[in-house]
């Protein structure tokens, strides 16, 4: 079935015209019929306008359109309610945007385009991107396609969880302090996080604008690397867009990693951790020797600061960048006596619990009184953090640890412990702090039920073609990546 | 400062967001828990260290200052909740 191939393998069928764009992308909206009952990874979809995407997309190869022009002629690419895509819906799973249509493109939308995908979909996720689990959307929890009684992850569950049940062949997430790589773990697809800076973020609802960053799920690592090349470059229309040269990645996946030098952080393997996760870790550290990979020990001592860190820095970001959502220029509003009752009012019960709680702790750490000792202590803090990771990649070129501490857990297991859940994020949050670049890909599966894991990938800045390297030759040594959940109907 | 004296009527009113009394006890217990956490930043010796405000070290991105296409007037208010000849529409803010 076409909806189950990866990028390669459906391009290579579309330019043979052994199938068509029609048919590929039928083949996802009927696989979205037939399991997101079950799974709801998508908030909406616009099948018509799908399915016309799809038509150009046929007309164009008829004419000779060439995937050295076009890597995505005719990829079905599902899109996070967080990105604007214009003429569609735009919530970020949230009730206070109400019936907003985006009136454009962000620039990762029109890069996908131009390359010749077919743009569809709002997919679910945490609401505004705050959480770990999808549980804080608006509108209903995404379910793990492994298991529905289990969390997808977050904050880009519908992305991870709509690859992993063949309902698009790829996605595009964003990532805070985990929000791609964490889902893609649980979900068991490959899901990268660029460096700071290395894709445009021009039409992405911010968050926490010195750590969000765009990126792609994917079924395997080298439709990663095709999607990071079509994404990736400066775009004068946002300003931390870095002018760095985009590398052929996907020509780059040679597959020999000997010699190449991977550092086990002594920090991340210790409490807390599920030991099948531990365990499968071990394992894909020997494997990566086998390949000839050398692997030294390395330390980050500021790895315990970092979650403190982050919910300082995130949730300061967060209360200065949600302050537009002020009921006055687009979404929904909630009247009151005057302006000030107003916004009140329309943000008292437009944002979900999770975001009044983040805003209100980002008030709280920017307020008179409080901003030194919390907000510049963290930032200073992130210096310290920073160091930990350039000191150590002066001795290694990728760094490797779990993605998650434990595999999926239950829905509402941990829906009322906000600080429980901000822990569980623990290994990915770094890497934002540090604006490096940072990859998770299937690494194993525990026992009963079965779940996968995930194992993280962390890179230099702009390190992203040795990170690819490292994960595709893994992943080409091992079985993981083939293996599908069962979906039940 | 103890973490659990934060006074959450008061910095939601900064926040200008509305909070239930039931929200405002809530939430006050789960902010003085995350913040009892973060409390631990204050192990570390950051006095010669210096903060970081992101991770790429570019400055002053500089463009022409010329006029571009942008949104038109009809576009901009197309998801306004109140709007009237061209322009928002606000609650009365002078008498």
């Amino acid at each position: 079935m076409l909806n189950q191939l990866t990028i390669s393998e459906l391009t290579a069928k579309l330019v043979k015209r052994e199938a068509s764009a029609r048919e590929a992308t039928q083949a996802c909206l009927d696989q979205i019929q037939r399991v997101d009952g079950q799974i709801h990874a998508f908030l909406s979809h616009d099948a018509a306008d799908a399915l016309a995407q799809a038509d150009a997309i046929d007309k164009a190869i008829a004419g000779g359109a060439s995937l050295t022009e076009h890597p995505l002629l005719g990829v079905p690419i599902g899109i996070k309610d967080v990105l604007a895509v214009k003429g569609q819906p735009l919530n970020c799973a949230s009730k206070i945007l109400g019936k907003f249509i985006s009136p454009y493109d962000a620039t990762v939308i029109q890069k996908l385009r131009a390359a010749g995908a077919v743009v569809f979909g709002r997919l679910n996720m945490d609401e505004f991107a705050m959480g770990s689990s999808t549980e804080n959307s608006a509108f209903g929890v995404t379910r793990n396609p492994w298991d529905t009684a289990r969390i997808p992850g977050g904050s880009s569950g519908g992305s991870a969880a709509a690859v992993a049940a063949d309902e698009c062949i790829a996605t595009l997430g964003t990532d805070t302090g985990g929000s791609i790589r964490q889902p893609a773990a649980l979900c068991g697809c490959v899901g990268l996080k660029p460096t700071y800076g290395r894709v445009s973020r021009y039409g992405l609802v911010a968050f926490a604008s010195s750590l969000d960053q765009i990126g792609p799920f994917t079924k395997d690592v080298r439709d990663t690397a095709t999607l990071l090349e079509v994404m990736s470059g400066v775009d004068h229309r946002d300003s931390t867009s870095v002018p760095q040269p985009v590398p052929h990645y996907a020509a780059g996946l040679t597959g020999g990693i000997k010699g190449l030098k991977i550092g086990l952080p002594k920090e991340y393997m210790v409490g807390g951790l599920a030991p099948e996760v531990n365990q499968a870790v071990q394992e894909a550290v020997k494997q990566l020797q086998k390949l000839g990979a050398e692997v030294v020990e390395i330390s980050l001592p500021h790895t315990d600061y970092a979650v403190a860190t982050y919910y300082i820095i995130a949730t300061a970001e967060a209360s200065a960048n949600l302050a537009r959502f002020d009921g006055i220029r687009y979404g929904a509003r909630v009247d009151g006596d005057d302006p000030i009752s107003l916004y009140g009012n329309t943000r008292g019960a437009g944002f979900g619990p999770e975001v009044k709680r983040r805003i209100i702790l980002g008030t709280y750490v920017l307020s008179s009184g409080y901003y030194d000792a919390y907000y510049l202590r963290a930032q200073k803090v992130r210096t310290l953090i920073r160091q930990d990771f350039l000191k150590a990649f002066e001795k290694v070129d990728v760094i490797v640890t779990p993605t998650t501490p434990t595999p999926a857990f239950k829905i509402g297991e941990k829906s009322d412990d906000p600080l429980q859940m901000y822990l569980s994020d623990i290994f990915t949050i770094s890497c934002n702090l540090a604006g490096i670049c940072g990859l998770s890909l299937p690494c194993g599966f525990t026992a009963d039920p079965k779940l996968p894991i995930g194992l993280q990938l962390l890179g230099k800045p702009f390190g992203e073609e040795t990170l690819l390297k490292v994960a595709h030759a893994y992943e080409q040594s091992t079985p993981w990546h083939q293996e599908k959940p069962a979906i039940k109907t | 400062m103890a973490a659990t004296d934060i006074d959450v009527k008061y910095v939601a009113h900064l926040a200008r967001i509305t909070l239930s009394p039931a929200e405002e006890q809530k939430i006050g217990a789960q902010l003085g828990n995350i913040l009892g956490y973060i409390e631990k930043l204050r192990e570390l010796d950051v006095s010669q260290v210096e903060p970081t405000a992101h991770a790429v070290p570019l400055i002053n991105v500089m463009r022409p200052d010329e006029v571009r296409p942008s949104l038109s007037n009809e576009e901009a208010l197309r998801n306004a909740p109140a709007k009237a000849n061209g322009l928002f529409l606000v609650p009365k803010i002078v008498e």
